[in-house]
């Protein structure tokens, strides 16, 4: 770094995007300056490319399959397709509803339960749920949930007088309701972690305590004082968490209807049909994915002006009270039912995976066994070194890329924009299938389908952002004394960063490794286009085998793909607590 | 020296054409398809939903290493259509060779989909010295599948004939008939379902339906655009309007698989299915996923019957290797193995007639599951309408039931 003692922080720039800032040279932060340039290059062309490869053929245009001019009727095939209005319909309640309840149940949450030794333990209880990847949890799900499942064999027959498994539709019901639940129960745990690092961000113990001087309860002082600045900081995880509800693919196969299925999985199996031309079809339904995701977001951003328009002379009305302890309760109660569900779903994956014969109602199996594992050890060991090489490969990468971005940043003196929050987003927010088709078309092109490089820089798509974000805030808030006295002390900005700012943010570094990582094991779609089938992971074998439900041998596969995350998060704690041993001020 | 004059021979007319067209042309040569396959690692791709078949699979691999310095690679795919896609999209992209698949399990209308697409290369069955072992004449699927003629372009692995799978523990005498099943329904309500169409076994389901209950079935043997389908599926959808109220879910929904059936008469959650390989409900039961008390039968009027096939994609990089697995797949040694209820129990493509004594014995000294019928019980099987019906079948039935 040849531009030294500059001094760091201050902000002396005008605020703009990283990207616009990556354009002009003069800035200070050195050969830094093209990690941002590079990065935002490493994501939007990619999906601009892979939509692009997708409208075309919805436009009727795929060479191959010789047709070349554009026309409309794969929309007239898609809008005559027989199920659309229910795969539409089925879409729009789960997507909306899951995101409501995950938001709901965080926010009901926080409001009730902050700053309470409860909620403290609930942090630690509801981190590891954020690994357990959606295939297991789902898979999870549908074995303790369905007639045949669990709960059921542990109620019958004693209590239910049941010796065979109920005809009812629990699982894969026809409304989307067990879909709806696993996607809530998933994604609650995310939003509530961003809102509790959000909270952290504006202060809010401070609003707090001047609200309940002022004679607000703890939840009414939450929700007047609390919600209305930390909403706009989470507004974006929840598109994103709105987004993936509307397009999710593994999650539906396991615990969605079938008839029809929501429009994601609709569309993956047209694109799969052996009717060839069923591909025009597909994807103009993977056009109105992204037009569905892109309303749904629109829809969603004018429900929040509504609330706030209507909340405010609530607000402002000054009404006291609200000690919430109904709220509480409830939102207590949901919780707990929650974490059980999540327990139990987790679980009943590893007895699975032991059992040799386990007849219905039998509330265990009746003969145990490690064959499941021994028999299958090396036939698991393949995808499981692919899902570990591709994660661990994938996160450095986004590790690399994202302290990169915040480095220079720090050292340009650059302050993060919106704009540039939303570009980050992007690949949260554009529903994979409607760009993973063209990206497909565009590796077999360059021959790098099914290759491991592929794969992982697929992955490095879904990775960086969520590891730029996990990254970002601690990054951001380390007091910037540390690397000036270094400096002040004649130590280069290289060697500040490795000696001062890298230890002391190993933590967050090696947690925000831990998060890319349990999302890189969690990748379905991805894996399935850019593995081409060559490369499987542990979670498309997952997903795979749950449809074809030898339940012991998914057991062992969802397990297996849930200990991997959980691993990484294992290390990401212990590795700081073992090197900072002797230095108290960096123990926890 | 024959070899390497041919060898000449070959070198010249590839120079002759250019070396514009993909290199399949010296195949009829299988001591240079020998030669050539050394060392080339063929991508099976194959259905990857039984562990049986996976392991059969693995131990072929390590056979063509042995044997012939090939390795063999499992791609385990859940559904072939996804391989066809693939192929098709390298097709898109214009990769003429080295592509992903060398080798895909296949048949039916997947076959005729990659037929009808030009994703299959040369013909090369004939190539293969095993294929003469071949039983064509009795087993004529093994030359038409789905009455699409395989021309060569597909090397016949297995036969399948659609057998039922009952409880004897919970059903004493199952029915044996389209309308027995609905009167069975009709006391039993929710004790039967089917997987939902394009799952393989789903649409073969509504095929043997209509075969049973169709007036005419010259019509299915033909392409379905010549036949007025209407009028020739409508007592199919009659009896499909009457059993779907008494299904599993009252037909509300269907599993996704046929896998998935299995575990559900474990459950006891419903009191038959059915599936393609005969000795599948044996090897069921000796791994632990279905009661002894199991057992098959076959329906009054006959069931459906085909083969199914491996097949080399127009651009695989590893043709020779991809052409000696499937000889392999054909050898005695392997069909033999593929049969035996305790590892697959898959039945032969073979004629006994073709085969030396010693290999006849061993094929007629192969133990039966206790839940596999003898081929006498199986009855000769019925032929699979035109590949063109699946199609129309599944989008009629996602028409009328789907939504």
């Amino acid at each position: 770094m040849a531009d030294t003692l500059r001094p760091v922080g201050g902000y002396a720039g005008q605020p703009s995007e990283i990207g616009a800032a990556a354009a002009r040279p003069a800035r200070p932060g050195g050969r830094l300056v093209a990690i941002p340039a590079a990065t935002l290059a490493l994501f939007l062309i990619p999906i601009g490319l892979g939509l692009l490869g997708t409208w075309a053929p919805a436009l009727g245009v795929l060479p191959a399959l010789g047709r070349s001019t554009l026309s409309l009727d794969p929309w007239r095939e898609l809008f005559a397709a027989p199920g659309l209005a229910g795969a539409v319909r089925l879409t729009v309640t789960t997507g909306f509803l899951s995101t409501a309840l995950a938001l709901g149940l965080s926010l009901s949450l926080l409001a009730a339960w902050h700053g309470t030794r409860a909620f403290g333990l609930l942090r630690r209880v509801l981190a590891p749920l954020l690994a357990v990847p959606h295939a297991a949890l789902a898979i999870g799900l549908a074995f303790l949930l369905t007639p045949s499942g669990w709960l059921v064999r542990a109620a019958s027959p004693w209590a239910t007088g049941w010796e065979r498994p109920p005809d009812l539709a629990i699982v894969q019901d026809p409304w989307g309701i067990a879909l709806t639940l696993g996607l809530a129960l998933k994604e609650t745990p995310f939003l509530l972690l961003i809102a509790v690092s959000a909270m952290a961000q504006i202060g809010a113990d401070r609003t707090l305590a001047v609200a309940r001087t002022a004679g607000y309860g703890p939840v009414m002082a939450w929700v007047k004082t609390v919600l209305p600045q930390l909403y706009p900081l989470i507004r974006l995880p929840v598109y994103a968490v709105l987004a993936f509800s509307l397009s999710v693919v593994d999650m539906a196969l396991i615990l969605g209807p079938a008839t029809p299925p929501p429009l994601a999985p609709l569309v993956l199996r047209w694109f799969n049909d052996p009717d060839l031309q069923m591909r025009f079809m597909a994807a103009a339904g993977a056009c109105l994915q992204f037009a569905i995701v892109a309303g749904a977001i629109g829809v969603w951003y004018g429900l929040e002006k509504l609330a706030a328009r209507l909340a405010r002379p609530w607000i402002a009305a000054g009404r006291r009270g609200g000690d919430g302890g109904l709220l509480r309760l409830a939102s207590g109660g949901t919780v707990m039912l929650a974490v059980s569900a999540a327990s139990l779903s987790v679980i009943s994956l590893a007895v699975w995976s032991l059992a040799r014969r386990w007849r219905f109602p039998d509330a265990l199996p009746g003969t145990w066994t490690l064959d499941n594992w021994t028999q299958h050890f090396w036939a698991l060991s393949q995808p499981a070194t692919t899902t570990l090489t591709v994660g661990v490969a994938a996160t450095a990468v986004a590790l690399a890329l994202a302290i990169g971005c915040l480095e220079y940043e720090c050292r340009a003196g650059i302050r993060p924009t919106t704009r540039a929050l939303w570009l980050l987003y992007t690949p949260l927010l554009v529903p994979q299938i409607a760009f993973l088709f063209g990206i497909q078309v565009l590796l077999v092109a360059g021959r790098l389908d099914g290759r491991w490089i592929a794969l992982t820089w697929s992955h490095l798509l879904f990775v960086l952002p969520y590891v730029f974000l996990a990254l970002s805030d601690p990054w951001r808030k380390l007091d910037d004394r540390y690397a000036r006295t270094a400096a002040c002390l004649g130590a280069s900005p290289a060697r500040v960063f490795w000696r001062i700012k890298v230890p002391m943010l190993l933590r967050p570094i090696l947690f925000a490794g831990a998060v890319g990582f349990s999302v890189s094991v969690a990748q379905y779609l991805p894996t399935l286009f850019a593995g081409a089938g060559r490369l499987s992971s542990l979670t498309t074998e997952a997903v795979g085998l749950a449809a074809g439900a030898d339940r012991r041998i998914v057991g062992v596969y969802a397990f297996a793909q849930m200990a991997l995350p959980l691993l990484g998060f294992a290390v990401a704690l212990t590795v700081p607590a073992f090197l900072f041993r002797h230095r108290r001020g960096l123990q926890v | 020296m024959g070899k390497r004059i041919s060898a000449a021979v070959f070198g010249l007319v590839l120079a002759m054409a250019g070396g514009s067209g993909p290199a399949w042309s010296d195949d009829s040569d299988w001591d240079a398809v020998l030669e050539r396959a050394r060392g080339q690692t063929v991508f099976f791709n194959a259905w990857g939903g039984s562990q049986q078949i996976n392991d059969y699979i693995a131990w072929a691999g390590g056979r063509v290493w042995d044997l012939y310095g090939v390795e063999l690679r499992h791609t385990k795919v859940a559904d072939t259509a996804d391989v066809v896609s693939r192929i098709l999209a390298e097709k898109t992209a214009g990769r003429t060779d080295g592509g992903s698949v060398d080798l895909v399990w296949i048949n039916g209308e997947n076959f005729a989909a990659m037929k009808r697409n030009g994703l299959l290369g040369a013909p090369f069955t004939d190539t293969l010295p095993n294929f003469a072992l071949v039983d064509t004449e009795g087993k004529p699927t093994t030359l038409v599948d789905f009455t699409v003629p395989t021309d060569g372009l597909e090397s016949p692995w297995g036969m399948a004939q659609l057998v039922f799978i009952y409880d004897t523990a919970r059903l004493a005498d199952p029915p044996a008939s389209m309308p027995a099943l609905l009167d069975y329904l009709a006391d039993n309500p929710g004790r039967f379902t089917y997987p939902l169409p394009p799952d393989f076994l789903g649409t073969t389901f509504l095929k043997q339906a209509l075969i049973e209950l169709a007036d005419d079935r010259e019509p299915l043997l033909r392409p379905v655009e010549e036949a007025d389908f209407a009028a020739v599926t409508q007592p199919l959808w009659a009896f499909l309007d009457e059993l779907h109220p008494r299904l599993w879910r009252q037909g509300e929904t269907f599993p996704t698989s046929s896998e998935a059936t299995l575990q559900m008469v474990d459950d006891g959650e419903i009191d038959i299915t059915f599936t393609f390989n005969p000795g599948a409900a044996s090897a069921a039961i000796e791994d632990g996923r279905l009661p002894d008390s199991v057992r098959t039968y076959v329906l009054d009027g006959g069931t459906l019957g085909n083969t199914h096939f491996v097949a080399i994609p127009f651009n695989s990089g590893a043709r020779e290797g991809a052409m000696v697995v499937a000889n392999f797949l054909l050898s005695p040694e392997a069909q033999l193995r593929k049969e035996d209820p305790q590892i697959w129990g898959d039945p032969t493509v073979l004629s006994m007639d073709r085969l030396d004594a010693t290999d006849a014995r061993a094929f007629a000294d192969l133990p039966r599951g206790i839940a596999t019928l003898a081929p006498e019980a199986l009855g000769r099987p019925q032929l699979e309408p035109h590949a063109s019906w699946t199609d129309a079948l599944e989008t009629e039935w996602l028409t009328r039931y789907g939504q």
